[in-house]
């Protein structure tokens, strides 16, 4: 799904922030990103959607070379990624459903409101679908944002530090979807520094974690 | 790294967004604007007002141009200044040179009556024209196969001494020039007013852009193509564009409308304006605003995508 051959990168032709980094995320897994802050992981996990590209090395997503891709080929890249970050951004002038469903939208598909209102349901947010973004909190952000990230069926799903606001009990609620998520074959990486948040989740699906630190990326923990 | 892909943008698709109707709302991306809509609105409906104004130049002085170049290049005058016991004869001399001068089809001694009216002008009404030496005019028209205005001029010197052969060329051509030149005037006034119209609308929609920053990001981060996402803008510029640009049309044409009718008297300033089918002409201004803005919007949200991943 997503493959690192002996990948670098730095930023504007600077000190290489990663460095040699070589990974296979294979479909249906469920990673956790790790390491201490400034370390990269925004930056790894950017490379991981096309945001950025890589300075040395390969990194095929789909089995297709990202540096190779158009425009419109890394459009239609993202479609298949579905990306939380820790400041997730809305169309702010557009209520929660429409903006859960904008990826339909801006693909040109039709939304089934059915299936909307179902997906509304499952991150508890049925309330809120007329709210407009800017009204909601730290936890309804999340969750909207992670029903934006799956509304599209994508195959592999990022999360930048969601649960870096929330508080434990909202945090062990967004885990939890995105566990269910794993468990329905969808493939997840996770970056968090929460290593609470890794013991929880450990304890309902397999994963694996993956650790940045000097510019290398390392498996850690038991499973090494 | 291959370079961003823009030449693979489908010029169809973009014209099929901007015709047909936003049913799955995709222009809702794009938040309202309500200063960058009504500068855009603004803008197109005051070039529009003065495309109008220049289109109406560039028509009205072609036509005095070709009327010029045309009718009055078909008459001649004869001029006919003499001591008054000569006059008479004279004239007679010169009708009868004129009559046998082959290539010209009529020749017609102007009345006095007509004689003070072109000196009216100039010596009011009740001047006694009679008691003053007005010299004599003879109108001639050239028939289709020209004649030799050389021989003629010096025929009538040996025949008739008084008598002089005005062909209008003198003040013709530098009328016909000016009107010309006016033309072009109006018609490169016409393409300002069109790139000033362009610049406008690349400004506002760079504006609309740049405060959209945050939107273009989010809608690439979830996969939004360059085309979708400019066919938003494009479809909002394009349409404020063709609605100011009606607004300002209806308003010029108005203003047109109300100028005095074209008489004799007025002459130039007077014939500013459009005859018959001309009125359509203007029609074309909102067209050609929306087309501006299109193009302008297209290319502006494109330069600027091309920044954003």
């Amino acid at each position: 799904m997503i493959e690192m051959q002996n990948l670098s990168f730095g930023y504007s032709g600077g000190e290489p922030l990663l460095a040699d980094m070589s990974l296979s995320l294979p479909p249906g897994s469920f990673h956790f990103l790790t390491g201490p802050s400034g370390s990269g992981k925004t930056t790894f996990l950017r490379l991981c959607y096309a945001d950025l590209l890589p300075t040395a090395g390969k990194m095929l997503a789909f089995g297709q070379d990202v540096t190779e891709l158009s425009r419109d080929g890394i459009a239609a890249l993202r479609r298949r990624v579905g990306v939380v970050h820790q400041d997730t951004q809305f169309l702010d002038h557009l209520p929660v459903a429409e903006n859960i469903a904008m990826p339909l939208i801006v693909s040109g598909e039709a939304v089934d409101m059915p299936a909307l209102g179902d997906l509304l349901s499952w991150v508890q947010l049925t309330n809120h679908s007329r709210t407009m973004p800017p009204a909601l909190s730290g936890g309804e952000r999340q969750r909207a944002a992670l029903a934006r990230a799956v509304i599209m069926s994508p195959d592999l799903i990022i999360a930048d530090e969601p649960t870096g606001n929330l508080d434990w009990d909202m945090s062990m609620r967004l885990l939890q979807l995105l566990v269910e998520l794993n468990r329905s074959g969808k493939t997840v990486l996770f970056a968090t520094h929460d290593l609470n948040m890794i013991r929880a989740a450990k304890q309902q699906v397999q994963t694996r974690v993956l650790r940045i630190a000097g510019k290398r990326l390392q498996l850690a923990g038991a499973d090494l | 790294m291959k370079r961003p892909d823009l030449k693979s943008l489908d010029f169809a698709a973009l014209w099929r967004g901007l015709t047909r109707p936003d049913v799955a709302g995709t222009d809702r991306v794009v938040p309202p604007t309500g200063f960058t809509a009504q500068l855009t609105l603004f803008s197109a409906a005051a070039m529009a007002f003065l495309a109008v104004f220049a289109l109406a130049l560039a028509l009205a002085t072609g036509r005095l141009a070709e009327r010029w170049s045309t009718e009055l290049a078909q008459t001649v005058t004869v001029r006919i200044s003499a001591p008054p016991d000569q006059i008479d004869d004279q004239t007679v001399t010169v009708m009868e040179v004129l009559k046998t001068t082959p290539g010209i089809a009529q020749s017609k001694l102007l009345p006095d009556t007509d004689v003070e009216k072109l000196l009216e002008p100039w010596f009011g009404p009740d001047v006694p024209v009679e008691a003053l030496p007005v010299p004599r005019l003879v109108e001639v028209t050239e028939a289709a196969e020209g004649f030799d205005a050389e021989a003629l001029r010096l025929r009538l010197q040996g025949e008739a001494p008084g008598a002089v052969l005005d062909d209008h060329t003198r003040w013709r051509e530098p009328l016909v020039s000016a009107a010309n030149r006016l033309r072009v005037l109006g018609l490169i006034s016409l393409l300002l007013i069109g790139a000033t119209a362009g610049a406008m609308i690349t400004l506002a929609a760079k504006a609309s852009l740049a405060a959209n920053g945050q939107v273009i990001k989010v809608l690439r981060l979830i996969g939004a193509r360059d085309i979708t996402i400019a066919t938003a803008f494009v479809r909002r510029f394009t349409r404020r564009a063709a609605i100011g640009a009606a607004a300002g049309t209806v308003l010029g044409m108005g203003a047109i409308w109300l100028l005095p009718a074209a008489d004799e008297a007025g002459a130039f300033l007077t014939g500013l304006g459009f005859q018959g089918w001309g009125w359509l002409w203007p029609l074309l201004i909102p067209l050609a605003s929306a087309v501006i803005g299109f193009v302008a919007t297209r290319w502006a949200s494109l330069k600027m995508l091309r920044e954003v991943r």
